[in-house]
């Protein structure tokens, strides 16, 4: 049987594999993050808040309210964007004129008490969302099974990430906010209300957070702690990517899954820092990461 | 005049300190609880654990000798520095009498030094790392609820003897999860099993499909999860999910009643687990759990119980030699019979470890479940020996006198 670095091919191409469905919701999430950054100048750490919001919100809806996940998947990322607005309203906008320190600050801030909540409500060990009926069992793939869901979760997080891909670098939408970074008095004299545009691009990247975390409530434990181990290595793929670069958020989001799914078998141990060790390695060689711009 | 004042002020203010120190030291009983409050581990203990050992402290009356007993908690977010620092800044200047360890292998080892450096009982419940009581084992120190030895006896010799002969593990990367499935291991080889692999996972893996294709790679009947909490729960789901459960019976080596409800019996069903109390063994754990379930609003886990019966034991302890001097209650601990609603005849061997009565469970299907939290049914009874053994460990400096 073929063999490489000692692990059989099949065994390898099954890593890549979950790889991809890793690396897609790192996508998702460090699209999300991208956009925010990149339109707003705001470091979003409750990104991952937003997440695990989105998450339970799925949850709540199943339980409390009888919304199944189809539903879930447009209502969930709705609620928790539009908190997100709330939160750009009231403490967001006054920090844009400040360093980005302030930003980081507040959305941590922001993070904490989101997972203080949860936990006081939930528990810290998480609540369980089924895979839904029409989702259940797996495809053969021959070097190994691979469950619908997961194949599901690949397919919708790649559609929204081309979707705002498209929105943001080929639709005269995306080129007013494009514009509107680069000088927002000038955009704003040719009568364009950005302080509504800047609102809404928050919640959509809020939205977007909490997308993928309806997709990821099926496959992970719903717990208040989901967001928060999984955001630092999403900034840690932004930081690859560029900041701000939406199309190197995606593809350095895929790559670096794929790499790490490597990692789990060739060596399981540093599977959690193998992202940090190729962040420092971009950033000797390329301080504003593969896709970024001077 | 204006210096005699000072000196005045000064000396006024010297007293009053060391009076109020005093205070603190001589009026109350101080137990201190060291536990994960908010992190993965929090739902285990956390303010349940607190609940407990105040419900044991009401039982006897709220004061001892005729001292107030108080209780004071921290967090140590799963940080061995900040649980040491903690523990000596309580010895040094809240004249702590008492430790209650919450989870955390890690953080116990690096307390129970602090312990024999402050002649402090510590008793370490939430963390099931056996070398508490071997390597690391201390005068001061009590290993309480469970240990790793006792969930590999209990679980891993109730699967090999049913004919899972083949093991593949996944394990948490620190000193919990490798002493676990050393224990496990080596129940598995002595009852003619053998190990066919071991991938070790970070604390904190959300996706363990990696790691479980590993595992059904190998061909093992057996997948022996060599973790807790939010660990244990997402690689359960993982399996579950890629139908490995359908070839491999899963063996959860350590799992908290909190878990199983979380991941709901649908996930759980016909898991394998050890277990030292389970809320509904008998009329007295069912009378806790009632009183606990009232302030609570979920049944206690089987550390939580274990809070309560150390707060009590130590409390009975300090009134039978009249004092909280650490050598007369340590010796007196040592000397009496554990006897109360989480477990009769327990004793505390010579290196600390207290042997008692464990118990094998498998987890009840959805059909098979009565009423809320009707999860586990009783598989087998071991007796404290059969868990832990009958000799003290040897890698204990206390076991050789």
């Amino acid at each position: 049987m073929t063999a490489v670095f000692g692990v059989p091919l099949p065994a390898i191409l099954g890593q890549l594999m979950l790889g991809l469905v890793n690396g897609s919701f790192y996508a998702l999430l460090s699209l999300g993050l991208a956009v925010i950054f990149g339109l707003l100048g705001v470091v979003n750490f409750a990104h991952g808040a937003f997440y695990m919001l989105g998450a339970f919100a799925a949850y709540i809806g199943l339980q409390f309210l009888g919304v199944n996940y189809w539903c879930a998947l447009l209502l969930a990322p709705l609620a928790v964007g539009l908190l997100g607005i709330v939160i750009e309203r009231l403490f967001l906008r006054h920090l844009y004129q400040l360093d980005p320190l302030y930003g980081l600050l507040l959305t941590f801030g922001i993070a904490l008490i989101a997972e203080g909540i949860m936990r006081g409500l939930f528990g810290a060990s998480g609540k369980s969302y089924p895979v839904p009926e029409s989702l259940q069992g797996g495809f053969n793939l021959g070097f190994m099974v691979l469950p619908i869901y997961r194949a599901w979760a690949v397919f919708a997080s790649l559609t929204v990430c081309g979707l705002t891909w498209f929105l943001i670098e080929r639709t005269r939408l995306g080129a007013m906010l494009r514009a509107a970074t680069e000088n927002a008095r000038l955009v704003q004299a040719f009568g364009i209300n950005v302080p509504l545009m800047v609102m809404t691009t928050y919640g959509a990247g809020v939205a977007l957070a909490a997308l993928a975390g309806v997709l990821a409530a099926p496959v992970t434990q719903v717990s208040p702690l989901m967001g928060s181990s999984l955001v630092i290595v999403v900034f840690a793929v932004v930081v690859i990517g560029g900041m701000g670069s939406i199309i190197g958020a995606i593809v350095s989001g895929l790559v670096l899954g794929m790499i790490e799914g490597l990692t789990k078998v060739i060596y399981p141990e540093a599977s959690n820092i193998v992202v940090f060790v190729i962040m420092a390695m971009v950033l000797i060689w390329r301080p504003t990461g593969l896709f970024g711009r001077e | 005049m204006m210096h005699k004042t000072m000196t005045g002020a000064l000396g006024a203010f010297l007293s009053l300190y060391a009076w109020s120190q005093a205070a603190a030291a001589g009026d109350q009983i101080v137990i201190g609880d060291i536990d994960d409050l908010s992190g993965v581990y929090a739902d285990v203990q956390g303010q349940g654990g607190v609940e407990a050992a105040n419900m044991a402290i009401a039982d006897l009356g709220g004061t001892i000798l005729g001292k107030k007993v108080i209780v004071l908690s921290v967090d140590h977010q799963n940080k061995p520095d900040i649980g040491a620092s903690k523990f000596r800044e309580w010895a040094d200047q809240n004249g702590l009498n008492m430790l209650l360890g919450g989870s955390n292998t890690g953080v116990s080892i690096a307390m129970a030094k602090v312990a024999v450096a402050k002649k402090v009982p510590f008793f370490a419940i939430g963390a099931g790392g056996a070398s508490l009581t071997g390597a690391d084992c201390t005068p001061y120190s009590i290993h309480y609820a469970y240990d790793t030895t006792a969930l590999g006896n209990g679980t891993a010799s109730a699967i090999v003897k049913q004919g899972g002969k083949t093991w593949f593990f996944v394990t948490a990367d620190y000193a919990f999860g490798t002493q676990l499935q050393e224990a496990a291991a080596r129940v598995v080889i002595a009852n003619g099993g053998k190990v066919l692999g071991a991938v070790r996972a970070p604390l904190g893996t959300t996706d363990y499909s990696s790691f479980l294709l590993q595992a059904q790679a190998s061909g093992a009947q057996v997948l022996g999860l060599a973790n807790a909490g939010t660990d244990f729960s997402n690689s359960l789901k993982g399996a579950n999910e890629f139908g490995i459960t359908k070839t491999m019976k899963p063996a959860a080596l350590l799992a908290f009643i909190s878990d199983i409800h979380s991941l709901t019996l649908q996930t759980a069903q016909g898991l394998y687990l050890t277990t030292a109390w389970y809320w509904d063994l008998n009329d007295e754990t069912r009378a806790f759990a009632k009183r606990f379930f009232a302030k609570m609003h979920r049944e206690p886990t089987m550390t939580q119980a274990a809070y309560y019966s150390a707060t009590l034991q130590y409390l009975k302890a300090v009134k039978t030699v009249g004092s909280t001097d650490p050598d007369l209650v340590m010796a007196e601990l040592k000397k009496a019979k554990i006897n109360d609603m989480f477990t009769k005849n327990g004793y505390i061997r010579a290196d600390g470890l207290m042997v008692h009565t464990m118990y094998v469970m498998q987890v009840k299907t959805p059909a098979e479940s009565k009423y809320p939290w009707d999860y586990y049914k009783v598989i087998k009874v071991m007796s404290g020996e059969e868990a832990d053994g009958s000799q003290p460990d040897p890698a204990c400096s206390l076991s050789k006198k």
